[in-house]
C-alpha cells in the first residue's frame, strides 16, 4: 500500500468513526467531539513541527495553548474605561519597566568583565530595578482588581472581533518559545525539555495569579465568538425556525447542530491552511534542510547549516500554531479558565501521543492522530463506566466495585500511555509514516 | 530588637522548613541522577514512580493501622516504607524488562527514551489514580511534635515559640542514612564500583566484564528505594496528592541540573540548592526584619519576594542561571 492510499484509508476510518458516533449517540456528541478534536489537531501540527521536523522536545505545550488564549481575551473583551482610568495605563508603564529592567541586565551582562564586580553590581541592579517595578505596579494592580470585582476586575480588553487574536496569540506564544529557546537551545537534547516543561508551569501560574490580567481563578467568561452565531439568537430568529420546521428535529438540537458545525467549518479551514502551509514547507528546500539537520546534526552544521538558528526558527513557528490552536479553544468554550490548563496530562502529553501515533514528521498524520485519541478520550468519559459496569459484573456489589466503576474514566490515562508504548515498540514511524 | 526571637522565627519558617524539603528533593534528584548516569536519559516518570510508591506504603499503612500495628510515636508509614519499596521495584524491574530494554538494546537516541519515560508516565499515573484517587490522603500518624511552640515559649520564655515536627526530623534522619549507605554502596562495594565504572565509561565496562543487566537491574532497586523514601516523606510532611508529585518534577530537575546531571553529590547539594532559593524568595522576611531591625527601620511591606504561588519559578529561574552560565552544573555532571 504506497503512502497516498494509506492516508486515504485511514482519513475515511477515522471519518466512519465520527459518523458511528453521530449515528449510534448523537450528532450534537459527534460534533463537540470533532471541534475538540480539530483544536488538538492543530497544537498536534505545532509539536509535530518542533518534533517531526527538527527533533525538538517540548513538555510545555499547555503553557504556549493558555497564552494563546489569554490573547482572545485581551483582544476581544470590551474595552474597560473605568480600568483605564484606575490603573491600566500605569500597569502598562510598569511592564514596559520589567522590560527594560531585563533588558538593560542582559546589557549590563555582557558589558561587564566575569568577576565578583559583575555578580554583585547585576544583584544590585535587578533588585533596584524590580523595586521600582512593584513600586510602580503594585497599587495599579490592586486599584484595577478592585473595579467591581465579582463581573470584571482585570484590565479588559480592546474590543476587537475575536480573528483578530488569532495573530496576537500566535505572536503572545512564540515571543514565549523564542525566550525558551533562546537558552536551552544548543544544550543536550533534554535540557530543553526540562526548560520547557519549567516555562509551561510557570506561564499557567502566572495567569492563575495574576488576576488583574484575566481575573485569575475566577474565570473569564463570555467571550465572543464572532463570526460564529450564537445558539439562543439563532433559536429566535424566524429562518432558523423555519428550517427546524423543514428538517423536523427539535429546535433546540438543531441550533447545537448548526453552531457546531459552523465552529467545525471554521476549524477545518484554518486547520487546512496551516497543514497546507506546513506541507508546502515540508517540501521546500527548507524542510529538506530541516530534515537533514534533525537526521544529522554534524553533517549539516559541516554543510554550512546554522543549526541552532534552525532550530529556534522552528520551535519559535510551532509555539505560534499551538497558540493560535489556544486561542480557537477559547473561542469554542466561550470561558477562559487558566486552572483548567494545569492538567499537564491532558494539555501537553495527550498532545504527543497524537503526533507519536499519527507518525512523527507526518503532518496529515498528526491530524489524524489527534482526531482518533481526542475520540477515545472524549468516549471514554460516557462509554468507559458502561464498560467497567460489564466488566466488573460477576464481582459482588461493594466497595470495591463501586471504587473501580467510578475510576473508570481515569483509565483513560494508563490506555492512552500504553498505546504510545506500543506505538513506540512496535511501529516508531506511526500511522502514517514519514515520506 | 531581639537577636534570639529573630533567629526562632528563622529556624521555624525557614531553616527547618528548608531543610526537611531540601532532603526530600535531594532523594528524588539523587533517583534522576542515578538513571541518568547508568541508563542515559532524563526520567520524566519520576515524580509519578514516587507518587506510585507512595500511594502503595499508604495502602500498607492503612492495612497495619487496621490490624492495630502501630509504630510507637513514629509514623506507621514507616514501617510499611520497607514493603512499599518492594512493590515499587517490581514494578519498576518489570517496567525495565517490558520497556526500556528494548531500546537500551538498539541503542535508541535518549530523547527516544525520554519519550518512552512519558509514556512510563501516564501508565504510572493511572496506576495511581486507580488505587487510590486523585484526593489528598494524610497519613501521618503518631506523634506530631518533638517541640511545640507552647513548650517551647514556656522553656525559654521567649516570644516566638519553636515548633519541630517529628515528620521534619525523620526526614532529614532518614535522608542521612539513605545518602549514607548509597554511597557506601557506590564506593565501597563491588557492585557500586561498577555501577560508577559503567556510568563512565560503558565500553571499558562491558570489557572488564561487568554484566550491564546486572548494572542496570540493581539500579533500578535503588531508583525505587530513593523515590519511594522520597514519596512518602514528602507525604508525611505535607500530604499525598498525584498532582504535586507530577508538580515535583520540575524543582527536582533542577536539582540534578544544578548539582551536575549524573552526580550523586551534586544531586544532593542541588536539592538544598533548590529548596533554600525557593522558601527564601517566598518567604515574608517582615517578621525577621523587625527583630533584627530599630523600629524606626522596619518597612512597611511583608517583604516577600514572590508569592508561594510562584515557587516553581524559583526552580525555573535556578534552572535557567545554570543552563546560561554552566550548563554542567556545580559539579560537572557528564555530557552538555
Amino acid at each position: 500500500m504506497n503512502g497516498r492510499s494509506r492516508s486515504l484509508w485511514v482519513l475515511a476510518v477515522v471519518g466512519l468513526l465520527y459518523v458511528a458516533v453521530g449515528v449510534l449517540q448523537s450528532w450534537p456528541l459527534a460534533l463537540t467531539i470533532l471541534n475538540d478534536g480539530l483544536i488538538v489537531a492543530i497544537t498536534a501540527l505545532g509539536v509535530n513541527m518542533q518534533w517531526g521536523y527538527a527533533g525538538l522536545f517540548n513538555v510545555g505545550v499547555s503553557g504556549f495553548f493558555a497564552l494563546g488564549g489569554l490573547a482572545v481575551v485581551l483582544v476581544s473583551m470590551p474595552l474597560d474605561p473605568q480600568a483605564w482610568s484606575a490603573g491600566t495605563p500605569r500597569l502598562l508603564v510598569a511592564l514596559v519597566i520589567l522590560a527594560l529592567v531585563i533588558f538593560a541586565a542582559m546589557r549590563l551582562y555582557r558589558v561587564l568583565g566575569a568577576g565578583w564586580l559583575r555578580i554583585v553590581s547585576l544583584i544590585v541592579f535587578i533588585g533596584v530595578g524590580v523595586t521600582v517595578f512593584r513600586t510602580v505596579f503594585n497599587p495599579a494592580a490592586k486599584a484595577v482588581e478592585a473595579i467591581n470585582a465579582a463581573v470584571t476586575g482585570n484590565i479588559g480588553g480592546l474590543g476587537l472581533p475575536v480573528p483578530f487574536s488569532f495573530i496576537v496569540a500566535a505572536a503572545f506564544a512564540a515571543a514565549a518559545g523564542w525566550a525558551v529557546a533562546k537558552i536551552a537551545l544548543g544544550l543536550r537534547s533534554d535540557y530543553l525539555a526540562i526548560a520547557t516543561l519549567g516555562i509551561g508551569q510557570i506561564i499557567i501560574s502566572v495567569l492563575m495569579n495574576e488576576s488583574w490580567l484575566d481575573r485569575g481563578v475566577k474565570n473569564v467568561v463570555g467571550i465572543s465568538r464572532w463570526p460564529v452565531p450564537e445558539e439562543v439568537r439563532l433559536q429566535k430568529q424566524p429562518w432558523f425556525i423555519d428550517l427546524a420546521h423543514t428538517l423536523g428535529m427539535h429546535l433546540t438540537t438543531t441550533s447545537t447542530v448548526f453552531v457546531g458545525l459552523c465552529f467545525a467549518a471554521l476549524f477545518t479551514a484554518i486547520l487546512l491552511v496551516i497543514l497546507l502551509l506546513a506541507e508546502l514547507s515540508l517540501r521546500s528546500p527548507w524542510g529538506r534542510m530541516m530534515r537533514a539537520i534533525r537526521d544529522n546534526e554534524v553533517a549539516a552544521e559541516a554543510m554550512g547549516k546554522d543549526v541552532k538558528r534552525r532550530h529556534l526558527q522552528v520551535f519559535v513557528l510551532g509555539c505560534a500554531v499551538i497558540g493560535i490552536a489556544g486561542a480557537l479553544f477559547v473561542m469554542l468554550h466561550g470561558l477562559f479558565s487558566p486552572v483548567n490548563y494545569n492538567d499537564a496530562l491532558r494539555y501537553t502529553f495527550l498532545i504527543w501521543s497524537m503526533v507519536i501515533l499519527g507518525g512523527s514528521g507526518n503532518n496529515l498524520g498528526s491530524v489524524l492522530g489527534a482526531l482518533i485519541i481526542m475520540l477515545i478520550w472524549d468516549e471514554a468519559g460516557s462509554v468507559g463506566p458502561h464498560l467497567f459496569a460489564l466488566l466488573t459484573s460477576p464481582l459482588a456489589d461493594g466497595p470495591l466495585k463501586t471504587h473501580l466503576i467510578n475510576s473508570a474514566v481515569e483509565m483513560r490515562l494508563p490506555a492512552v500511555g500504553l498505546v504510545l508504548l506500543l506505538v513506540l515498540r512496535f511501529s516508531p514511524k506511526g500511522l502514517l509514516p514519514e515520506r | 530588637m531581639n537577636i534570639l526571637d529573630a533567629i526562632v522565627v528563622l529556624l521555624n519558617y525557614v531553616i527547618i522548613p528548608a531543610t526537611s524539603y531540601g532532603a526530600q528533593l535531594a532523594l528524588g534528584a539523587l533517583g534522576v541522577t542515578l538513571i541518568y548516569g547508568i541508563l542515559r536519559f532524563s526520567n520524566f516518570a519520576h515524580g509519578d514512580t514516587m507518587a506510585f510508591g507512595t500511594a502503595v506504603t499508604i495502602l500498607i499503612t492503612w492495612a497495619f493501622q487496621a490490624a492495630g500495628i502501630t509504630f510507637g510515636p513514629l509514623p506507621t508509614a514507616l514501617l510499611a516504607l520497607p514493603l512499599g519499596i518492594a512493590v515499587t521495584a517490581l514494578v519498576l524491574l518489570f517496567t525495565d524488562r517490558a520497556v526500556y530494554r528494548f531500546y537500551r538494546r538498539k541503542k535508541a537516541a535518549p530523547v527516544i527514551l525520554v519519550i518512552v519515560s512519558m509514556g512510563v508516565m501516564f501508565v504510572m499515573n493511572g496506576l495511581t489514580r486507580l488505587i487510590i484517587g486523585v484526593q489528598d490522603q494524610n497519613f501521618a500518624d503518631g506523634q506530631r511534635f518533638i517541640i511545640n511552640a507552647f513548650q517551647f515559649r514556656k522553656m525559654t520564655g521567649l516570644a516566638q515559640g519553636l515548633a519541630l515536627r517529628t515528620t521534619s526530623v525523620i526526614t532529614l534522619l532518614t535522608a542521612i542514612i539513605v545518602v549514607a549507605a548509597l554511597f557506601w554502596f557506590l564506593n565501597h562495594t563491588r557492585t557500586g564500583k561498577s555501577m560508577r565504572a559503567f556510568a563512565d565509561n560503558e565500553d571499558l565496562a562491558l570489557l572488564s566484564g561487568i554484566n550491564p543487566e546486572r548494572v542496570v537491574t540493581v539500579t533500578w532497586l535503588l531508583v525505587a528505594g530513593l523515590a519511594t523514601t522520597a514519596g512518602v516523606l514528602y507525604g508525611l510532611d505535607k500530604s499525598f496528592m498525584p498532582f504535586t508529585y507530577f508538580q515535583l518534577l520540575l524543582p527536582i530537575f533542577a536539582a540534578a541540573v544544578v548539582g551536575g546531571l549524573g552526580n550523586p553529590l551534586g544531586a544532593i547539594v542541588g536539592g538544598f540548592v533548590v529548596a533554600f532559593s525557593e522558601v527564601m524568595s517566598t518567604y515574608a522576611w517582615r517578621m525577621v526584619a523587625a527583630y533584627v531591625l530599630p523600629r524606626s527601620l522596619v518597612p512597611g511591606g511583608l517583604m516577600q519576594l514572590l508569592t508561594t504561588d510562584y515557587k516553581f519559578a524559583v526552580s525555573f529561574a535556578i534552572l535557567v542561571a545554570v543552563l546560561l552560565f554552566k550548563p554542567t552544573g556545580i559539579f560537572k555532571g557528564k555530557s552538555v
